[in-house]
């Protein structure tokens, strides 16, 4: 047994490379303006382009190399991706926050401009031809009107690199001249899938390559009391069994020896309690000491509300999610000495690269790592602990090592998107216009990336030391001031300094919460002011991109005007809800309407019918932009109806899909998309946005059909009934 | 503890060593180098590790190897045929109908056991039939019009 990563603990909570200074974790990286960082004419006439971004199954390797391919008038089928290679492509920190297309894809674009000019010029002098007179096609650049005198890409670079810096200044084609960009070309890693060839870090196989599995504490604050490694002995197959300090493995020559070694393996653990009592998290979110930034104060709230006629206040909750990736997660790890390869399926390959390197006590470079595609993972889930393992495992045997985690310890272990509480209270004038709003949201970071070796599992159990406290919080800003032109805004968020359950990034970070609670309490509002819920937002809405988007939703929904909620009498009610956000204030516009049925009886609400309009500027992918909001359309639903991480003082315990039930077929409702697409804006990104308005669309409609109103997620039965008893009709 | 088991699997028998309680997706991802079934839960819950065993769709993450007999097994490789894919799999690819694509071969397998059993089923009928295969990033409106898709490419090729 080794114990030479010890010696790199007092530095592992250190941040390895630069600080986080960013307002998006996306922005984390080192920038590159060498061409040759970004694209290789290959001696085939293919090229190679070169990405930090990473495919977390959202189609973006297709989308990257449709820009590609688009910028230099290649045939798509001769655009090659590299992606997240901390040996061979830039590095551009995490894939998150809906950053891939306007951060590589514009870097690209640039690139591919860049190439385009320096091999035109070159052609210029090998074709003895003014550059206007040159056109290019599926790789060749040819004289007009003289196809005899041409010459191919592969010709003008004979194999060399450019040698030149990306300049931003390359003319870039004009976006009416695409042919590539704006096609729903079909995703190019669907073939293989489908045909069960290896494509996820899980079917992986390394020559000589042993399987390990992790035995977990059963809880966080557990601490290792005796071992027992005759309990295994008689295991076929066994090859190891590595205890330092919480950090138990066992490695076998067979994936089912190991599975069966962690099983078997007789160990006595000290449990201790480490959560608050989950009926008490809410009460401990808002009790904790906080560091308290206002993020907006337009207008003057104080003066406003004093003029209001009528005051009202809400309290909406979201608890702790889950990111119930449906394969565990798995890496494979080859430690060599001091050097290091290790495959994983991380968002961010060099952020993670330097954090393992720390965690050994390395430089960054002793350290590769390969991005390998897992299972959808949606922000952070166990990707980057299971790395850590992995390495951990292979370091002690000496030969590489696969770890997958089970389903129980990816629920117990990976981190979670945060719980939150969201107030807001407003005064409305004696016409019920909105004279103040006042918001305020308590919440721990939703950022707590593995930057840093201290924040991974892995090493939190080798040193008996907890997750350090969070060096910058944020996400829990993100849409907590609304879009509307209100006489008085005023918004603060609470930041916890820890999380009582381990938190981080999960699509939209407090993108989703907030609207929540945001879109939920505009309806409150409304329905007080007795005015139509999209009547009342576009009374607030100025700017013309976004009103089209609300009016495009409502019209493709059929809107019926009305105040809600509306007076039904059937068995079974039916409403409709409206919810609005622009993600980020300024990026991709979202409207979202519901349809609901609800059985007060029985307090289940079915979703029929969503409709969403979207507006993320150019397009580049139509059919992989309807793939992602029908996508998080779905899995906001099922967090909205279904989702809550249950807990007691010592554990996590939903472990399984049991405990931890997901939106199956039969609940899945019909999703209707208006794309709208502005050429002549800017492309923002379209994996996240639609995911924020489904909760308080859901909610708005559940109102509109009873009166009830939902404030906390999800939306059990219990829960349903519980709104509904509160309900009085006022007639 | 290793015993020499014979399995049918894509039309061929294979001999493999493995400890009888072994699960079936374990001997079939390691052994046999098949990576179209995928583990998802170990508990049969997910179906990320489905199989056909003769036309019935089944999970293989718990069934131990000593209990499929002469049984056929029938992996997401074996339903392509002579380089052709099948039919369910050529209309998973029409529409697009993923985005990790983890659970892809659960809903696959599914779907051909289901239209084998069932030519033209009712909207209810697909659905209740994929409740059991679980799918986290929301790809199952466009998994349901693949069933649709594969149930017209299976109609013409007869």
């Amino acid at each position: 047994m080794t114990n030479q990563t010890h010696d790199a603990n007092q530095n592992w909570n250190q941040q390895s490379g630069r600080p986080g200074s960013g307002r998006r974790e996306a922005a984390w990286g080192e920038v590159t303006d060498r061409l040759d960082d970004w694209l290789a004419i290959e001696p085939d006439g293919s090229v190679t382009a070169f990405s930090g971004k990473v495919e977390l199954g959202t189609g973006v390797r297709t989308a990257l190399a449709q820009i590609v391919a688009e910028e230099l008038d290649l045939p798509l089928e001769r655009v090659h991706m590299v992606m997240g290679d901390t040996a061979r492509t830039p590095d551009e920190g995490y894939t998150a926050g809906s950053m891939t297309i306007s951060g590589s894809g514009t870097a690209l674009r640039n690139a591919s401009a860049e190439a385009r000019r320096a091999m035109l010029q070159m052609a210029s002098e090998r074709l003895d031809a003014a550059l206007h007179e040159l056109l290019i096609r599926d790789g060749i650049v040819q004289v007009r009107n003289h196809p005899e005198r041409s010459i191919s890409y592969a010709e003008l670079m004979g194999g060399k690199t450019f040698d030149l810096k990306v300049t931003d200044q390359a003319p870039r084609k004009p976006p009416k001249d695409y042919r590539i960009v704006g096609t729903s070309t079909a995703r190019e890693d669907l073939p293989g899938k489908i045909a069960g060839q290896p494509s996820f870090i899980h079917d992986l196989k390394i020559p000589g390559m042993l399987h390990g599995r992790l035995v977990r504490p059963p809880g966080p604050a557990a601490r290792l009391v005796s071992i027992d490694k005759n309990s295994v002995k008689d295991i076929p197959g066994l090859v190891d069994v590595i205890q330092r300090g919480n950090f138990i493995g066992v490695v076998a020559e067979r994936e089912e020896q190991a599975v069966l070694a962690a099983k078997q393996l007789k160990v006595q653990w000290q449990e201790a309690a480490v959560y608050p009592r989950m009926e008490d998290l809410y009460a401990y979110l808002q009790n904790q000491k906080t560091e308290d930034t206002i993020v907006a104060d337009e207008g003057n709230f104080d003066k406003a509300i004093v003029r209001a006629d009528r005051k009202l206040h809400a309290t909406y909750y979201q608890p702790y999610h889950a990111h119930a990736s449906i394969g565990p997660s798995c890496a494979v790890a080859d430690v060599k000495g001091d050097q290091v390869t290790v495959w994983a399926s991380t968002p961010g390959p060099y952020p993670l690269g330097g954090a393992l390197a720390q965690m050994l006590g390395l430089p960054a470079d002793h350290v590769h790592l390969i991005y390998v595609e897992g299972s959808g993972s949606y922000g952070q889930n166990g990707a980057d602990d299971v790395a850590a393992d992995a390495i951990i495992l292979s370091q002690a045997v000496g030969k590489p090592v696969r770890v997958q985690w089970t389903r129980e310890e990816e629920f117990a272990w990976e981190p979670k998107a945060p719980a939150m509480v969201m107030e807001v209270n407003a005064g409305l004038d004696a016409q019920g216009n909105v004279m103040a709003w006042d918001y305020h949201v308590w919440s721990p970071s939703h950022v707590a990336r593995a930057r840093f070796a201290g924040q991974l599992v892995t090493v939190q159990l080798l040193s008996g030391q907890p997750a350090p406290q969070s060096r910058f919080s944020f996400g829990a800003e993100r849409n907590s001031r609304t879009n509307y032109s209100f006489p008085a805004q005023r918004v603060t968020v609470h930041y916890l300094g820890n999380s009582p359950l381990r938190a981080s990034s999960f699509r939209s970070l407090g993108g989703a919460e907030n609207t929540f609670a945001n879109e939920s309490f505009m309806d409150e509002l409304a329905a007080a002011a007795g005015v139509d819920a999209l009547e009342y937002r576009l009374r607030y809405l100025s700017e013309a991109r976004e009103r089209a988007v609300l009016k495009a939703a409502a019209e493709k929904a059929g809107w019926e005007s009305h105040p809600s909620p509306r007076k039904s009498k059937a068995a079974v009610a039916e409403g409709r809800g409206v919810a609005f956000a622009r993600y980020e204030n300024d990026q991709a516009i979202v409207a979202c309407v519901a349809q609901v049925q609800v059985d007060p009886a029985r307090g289940i609400v079915r979703a029929n019918r969503i409709v969403v309009a979207h507006d993320c500027g150019l397009i580049i992918n139509p059919d992989g932009v309807k793939n992602q909001i029908e996508g998080n359309v779905i899995q906001s639903l099922s967090r909205t109806l279904k989702e809550e991480v249950q807990f007691d003082e010592k554990h996590i315990t939903s472990v399984d899909w049991e405990k931890y039930p997901i939106l199956t077929f039969s609940e899945v409702p019909e999703v209707e998309i208006v794309l709208i697409n502005r050429p002549d804006q800017p492309a923002v990104g379209a994996g996240e946005p639609s995911t924020v308005t489904t909760a308080a669309a859901l909610a708005n409609a559940i109102f509109d059909a009873t009166g009830a109103r939902l404030r906390q997620i999800p939306f059990t039965p219990e829960r349903v009934k519980a709104a509904l008893g509160e309900w009085e009709d006022p007639k | 503890m290793s015993d020499e088991i014979i399995l049918i699997v894509n039309g061929k028998p294979r001999t493999v060593q493995a400890a009888p309680d072994t699960p079936l997706l374990h001997v079939l991802r390691n052994e046999l180098g098949l990576t179209g079934p995928h583990f998802g839960c170990g508990e049969e819950k997910c179906g990320a590790c489905m199989v056909l065993i003769g036309d019935k769709a089944t999970q293989s993450c718990k069934m131990p190897v000593s209990e499929v007999g002469q049984a056929r097994i029938t992996t997401l490789e074996g339903l392509i045929e002579e380089g052709q894919l099948h039919p369910v799999q050529r209309a998973f690819i029409e529409e697009q109908a993923a985005q990790c694509g983890y659970c892809l071969n659960g809903m696959i397998i599914t779907t051909a056991a289901l239209l084998w059993k069932k030519p033209h089923p009712s909207d209810a009928q697909i659905r209740e039939a994929l409740d059991g295969n679980l799918c986290r990033c929301g790809s199952h409106l466009r998994i349901l019009r693949a069933v649709r898709r594969a149930e017209a490419l299976l109609a013409e090729s007869e």
